[in-house]
């Protein structure tokens, strides 16, 4: 047989069984599991979470990481999300108002953020970010690393906190701005940039606590990281399942474990 | 390793590469055979995702596919699901974004082809589908080969655009290369490298074989 029988055979015989095994499979996924939008600062505390899940209801969900902001403009766009948890509760009213969620959703935490310093940096930190100050006034800052504060709940309150220290003119052009809050931290962490904020959450996994030293900083600096979530209209019964897991004592603890504040008693 | 989102991006592929053959064969032999007024700006057209930044076709496909505009409520209202954000959404912006990938190499492979050949072909009394089929296709198959390997091994490292449109659901959106950008993102340093080494080895797979195949079929012509 010629070259160009046999590429065409190979392609048209190839080529569809490639297509169309995968997409059986997917569909059924798609149905049993639902899509679910999480804050980056969630990353490790919602993996655990969904995995207990798992072993609990038999169940699974798919989850997505990126920055709230990016998250509400989808959903809002269509998006077949049909849980999304925004580390800003403002996304969960105004997507309410959209009319796109069943209801107002529910409070499931208030986040912290800490300064963080890789290993070898020349950071030293503190809760007032007094370390932060000389190593800027001493040059030895080149890079530091926040979240996008246009989009991203917690790069907005490493802004308000650089703000109000008095650092945020300082810092200019030395920014690196991560597209959502964990890659802030990967840049900080990797010892890309000197130093950075991010949350809490985020510094208690075990990946980024030993790659550096960090600090709490003072929840008076910025404007509460109030984090809310809520289901999208027409979320399956899986979706439901877990949102009522989210609120559960085993889930509210792991979250407390990662740093979260949890909201007293009943979920308001 | 994230098997979900690497059979996702095969998958992606596949019905890329088959979406663009007979799109890319049509094309490419119109082009080589023909001449016409404003041929230039057809060629140049179809090149731009060449030079146009991913994020901007992107953009434009957010724009067009969304839920606000008439295609994206004509097809939710037939199919019943918003385009964007599916894959089969991906699916129009990656058959968009390889256009030139498909169509050049083919164009190149026909324009190859002495035009006496052809009209050698029209004198024997071959109907124009068996000339193509018998004579033109397997003189022009390296720059069929080379189109179907580029486009099916460009898909399969398309980021910008599927970071734009896509929305990186698992086992929807999540192709490979987003996968490879989110474990990163988690500090797993092992998966992203894992992956990295497999779709390193997929495109060197490929492309080396896209490569051995016409360099072979090249001096066996003239040998």
């Amino acid at each position: 047989m010629e070259h160009h029988k046999i590429l065409f055979l190979l392609i048209y015989l190839f080529l569809p069984l490639l297509g169309i095994m995968a997409p059986d499979r997917d569909a059924q996924a798609q149905n049993d599991n639902p899509a679910v939008a999480a804050a980056s600062d969630l990353k490790f505390a919602l993996e655990d979470i969904a995995a207990r899940f798992r072993a609990d209801a038999k169940k699974e969900v798919r989850l997505s990481f990126g920055s709230s902001g990016n998250y509400f403009r989808q959903i809002g766009q269509g998006a077949p999300f049909q849980l999304f948890l925004s580390a800003d509760e403002d996304f969960v009213f105004r997507l309410h108002q959209a009319g796109k969620t069943a209801d107002r959703g529910v409070l499931y935490a208030t986040g912290r953020i800490v300064l963080f310093a890789p290993q070898g940096s020349p950071l030293q930190v503190d809760d007032q970010m007094a370390g932060l100050k000389t190593a800027i006034a001493d040059n030895r800052i080149r890079r530091f690393a926040i979240a996008n504060p246009e989009h991203a709940p917690y790069g907005r309150a490493a802004e308000q906190v650089l703000r109000r220290l008095g650092l945020w003119d300082a810092l200019q052009g030395r920014l690196v701005l991560g597209e959502n809050v964990s890659q802030a931290a990967q840049f900080a962490a990797s010892g890309s940039a000197q130093g950075g904020i991010f949350a809490y959450s985020l510094a208690l996994s075990p990946n980024v606590a030993q790659q550096g030293r960090y600090v709490l900083l003072p929840e008076h600096l910025h404007q509460p990281l109030r984090q809310r979530m809520v289901l999208v209209k027409g979320a399956g019964e899986t979706a439901q399942a877990f949102y009522a897991y989210l609120q559960q004592p085993v889930a509210r603890k792991v979250l407390e474990r990662y740093g979260f504040v949890l909201p007293a008693g009943a979920a308001q | 390793m994230d098997w979900s989102a690497l059979s996702l991006s095969l998958k992606l592929a596949a019905w890329t590469v088959l979406i663009l053959l007979p799109l890319g064969i049509w094309a490419g032999h119109a082009l080589a055979a023909h001449q016409f007024r404003g041929k230039s700006w057809v060629e140049a057209l179809l090149a731009l995702p060449l030079v146009l930044p991913p994020t901007v076709l992107g953009y434009y496909l957010l724009v067009a596919m969304g839920g606000a505009s008439p295609i994206g409520q004509w097809y939710e209202s037939w199919i019943g699901r918003p385009l964007v954000f599916s894959f089969e959404g991906l699916l129009v912006a990656s058959v968009l974004f390889n256009i030139p990938f498909a169509i050049q190499p083919m164009q190149r492979g026909f324009e190859a082809i002495a035009p006496e050949v052809r009209d050698a072909a029209a004198c024997c009394g071959l109907s124009r589908w068996r000339t193509l089929w018998r004579i033109e296709l397997p003189l022009a198959w390296p720059g069929i080969l080379s189109a179907v390997v580029l486009t099916f091994a460009h898909t399969l490292g398309e980021f910008g655009v599927v970071l734009m449109v896509g929305g990186s659901i698992p086992g929807e959106t999540k192709t490979i290369a987003i996968a490879i950008y989110d474990r990163v993102q988690a500090f797993d340093t092992a998966g992203a490298g894992v992956m990295s080494a497999a779709l390193l080895l997929i495109s060197l797979i490929a492309i080396g074989a896209a490569y051995f195949t016409t360099s072979r079929s090249r001096s066996r012509r003239h040998g």
